[in-house]
């Protein structure tokens, strides 16, 4: 007798859960040769917008976290990538039509990325702080600290697990929440790593996945004034201009689109963009 | 104090609940007629509310809903760290809850401790409703707020002391202690008594809300008791809870209270208000109130005088609502103000 296999429908990742969409839609995600493979749930903007709620009420937790905490938990996460290789390497194989030995490089490539990343959690503010030079008997000291929430069109082509993990991995290093918006036809492993991240340290809410077409949910989200920062790294496909004018409305930091191999390739500078620089003077003592 | 007049204020409704109960508000009598009535169909009753739950408001029906959510609340801050500057600013808020936009509508009263409630009404200045029917009233929660234990006399002077302040209304809380070991007389004489003590200087009468705090209550059937009580003794509205205990204002508490002050109507003609308070915090929630008031008691309920929500964290979320469908993007809290 043969064994029934049990199909997986994919959920979104909400503050911690995984809740259905809203609205009660799925979507057929498909091998590249259009097999089905699983159901994933599309999101509505009514998903994003309770995203967005997850996110801002994690942000305090996260944001207050000590930096060298924050790289604990993020290096963490490497490691429980690193306990569902398999895993991940059989969806990528399935959904993007790798072989096997390719996407193991994809998902190892990952694992060192996040792991580079969680490096940076308590050393970027050394190199992106200043003792800013004055001429008078108190101290003038810039330091970064999160935007808040950031909203993130994860890349649309090249590894979707790479793609995922080099747009979401930066924006965690200083303690923003995100809201990511998942590769829209290979959006699998984007879901898998949400269930690594709700076995993890991570708080609930700091990081919310949701799949479904971002054509639908960029523009609630770029303009959503609850949204401090719009990473529209794979949004080169929408009409992002207009993205870029809704986002300045509520005065929402945005990053444009990439494109090409090196999309999102790993930098200081994709930490920064999600910092906001505060700048306090101290008096040298009461002496 | 001043010294109590022997005739009560509305005779006809006192004559009328006297009736009813068949002699003097004793505890037998009481305890005969609020036994006599039927019990609540708790599983019945929570399934309306969750069918009332599911209606879909949206759009115009929304805007007007929301609009209306903000024309009958009591704006409300209760907290032992409450300042005068605090009642400033919650005075401003309910002057304009939406600075940005001058057709937002005005909330029906504030409510604040009777210490507050003098500058309160400075802060309102010719907004104060004081007696008129138009304006923000003032609302001062007395009568040992929100254990309500203290001697009746200590009561009575906290009500007086409101009402002489300028508050135009008075929410009392029962002595829950009295009600659930059957001493019902006491209640009744109790509300009674607070009634006489919200009389002003002009002779004219500051309005009366029972807080029954349902939640202390236990039982739908409790709560049902209560409300008939809080009613034969001439509460003006009945109010769910103080926001002090868990679990406050429920949309199947509210309900039942609503079909107490139906059967009233239908009784008697008079109009009792209802007012739900604590834990409402969504304009979704505060939308399905309004639904379940409309297919109660009827539209004509949805006045600031037979229908108030209790609430402080509530406005701001039908304020991002209100922002929401004006400018057609999600609003924030940095849009509105911090409490």
């Amino acid at each position: 007798m043969t064994r029934l296999a049990v199909p997986k429908t994919y959920k979104l990742y909400i503050g911690g859960k995984f809740p259905r969409s809203e609205s009660g839609r799925v979507y057929a995600v498909t091998t590249p040769s259009g097999d089905f493979l699983a159901n994933a749930a599309q999101a509505s903007r009514k998903d994003a917008r309770d995203a967005v709620v997850a996110a801002r009420s994690a942000f305090g937790g996260w944001a207050r976290a000590t930096s060298y905490n924050r790289g604990q938990v993020l290096y963490r996460i490497a490691e429980l990538l690193e306990g569902r290789r398999a895993q991940f390497v059989e969806e990528i194989v399935q959904s993007e039509g790798l072989s096997a030995s390719a996407a193991g490089r994809q998902v190892d490539e990952a694992i060192d990325r996040w792991v580079w990343y969680a490096g940076w959690a308590d050393k970027y503010v050394q190199v992106a702080g200043n003792a800013n030079p004055v001429s008078g008997p108190y101290f003038n000291i810039s330091v970064p600290e999160p935007t808040g929430v950031v909203a993130i069109i994860a890349p649309q082509s090249g590894g979707s697990l790479l793609g995922f993990v080099s747009a979401v991995a930066p924006a965690l290093v200083a303690g923003n929440t995100v809201v990511v918006v998942a590769d829209e036809t290979r959006p699998l492993s984007a879901i898998t790593l949400g269930e690594v991240l709700a076995t993890s340290d991570v708080p609930g809410g700091v990081v919310n996945i949701l799949t479904g077409s971002p054509a639908e949910m960029a523009p609630w989200l770029a303009s959503h004034a609850d949204v401090n920062a719009i990473d529209l790294v794979g949004a080169g496909d929408l009409d992002w201009v207009h993205l870029e004018i809704d986002a300045a409305e509520t005065l929402t930091r945005v990053l444009q689109p990439e494109s090409g191999a090196d999309a999102a390739a790993p930098s200081l500078s994709r930490i920064l963009a999600f910092t906001e620089t505060k700048t306090v003077w101290h008096t040298k003592g009461l002496l | 104090m001043t010294s109590t007049p022997v005739v009560t204020t509305q005779p006809s409704t006192r004559s009328r609940a006297l009736a009813l109960i068949g002699g003097e508000a004793t505890d037998a009598n009481l305890r005969r007629y609020l036994h006599g009535i039927p019990g609540v169909d708790g599983v019945g009753l929570e399934q309306r509310a969750a069918a009332i739950s599911t209606r879909s408001i949206k759009t115009s029906s929304k805007k007007r809903a929301i609009d209306t959510v903000i024309g009958l609340m009591d704006l409300t801050t209760l907290e032992g760290a409450d300042t005068p500057g605090k009642v400033r600013s919650l005075v401003g808020k309910a002057l304009t809850p939406d600075p940005g936009d001058p057709g937002c509508p005005r909330v029906a009263a504030v409510c604040v401790y009777g210490d507050m409630v003098p500058y309160a009404a400075q802060a309102l200045g010719s907004a104060h409703a004081a007696g008129r029917d138009q304006g923000i009233f003032v609302a001062s929660v007395a009568t040992a707020f929100p254990s309500g234990r203290a001697s009746l006399a200590v009561k009575l002077a906290d009500v007086a002391d409101a009402v002489a302040a300028g508050a135009d209304e008075i929410d009392m809380v029962i002595d829950r202690g009295a009600f659930l070991s059957g001493r019902f007389g006491q209640v009744y004489d109790e509300i009674v008594a607070v009634k006489e003590a919200c009389r002003r200087v002009d002779g004219s009468l500051a309005h009366l809300k029972v807080i029954l705090e349902t939640g202390e209550l236990s039982t739908y059937d409790n709560v049902r008791r209560a409300s008939w009580l809080a009613i034969l003794a001439g509460g003006d509205f009945i109010k769910t809870s103080t926001g002090k205990v868990q679990p406050a204002a429920t949309l199947p508490v509210t309900i039942s209270m609503l079909e107490v002050v139906r059967d009233w109507h239908r009784l008697t003609g008079a109009r009792v208000g209802v007012k739900p308070a604590g834990g409402i915090r969504t304009s979704k929630d505060a939308i399905r109130y309004l639904v379940a008031v409309a297919e109660t008691v009827g539209e004509e309920w949805l006045t600031p005088n037979l229908f108030r929500f209790g609430a402080s964290s509530l406005l701001n979320d039908v304020l991002m609502q209100r922002q929401k469908m004006r400018d057609g993007h999600y609003s924030g809290p940095d849009y509105v103000t911090i409490d």
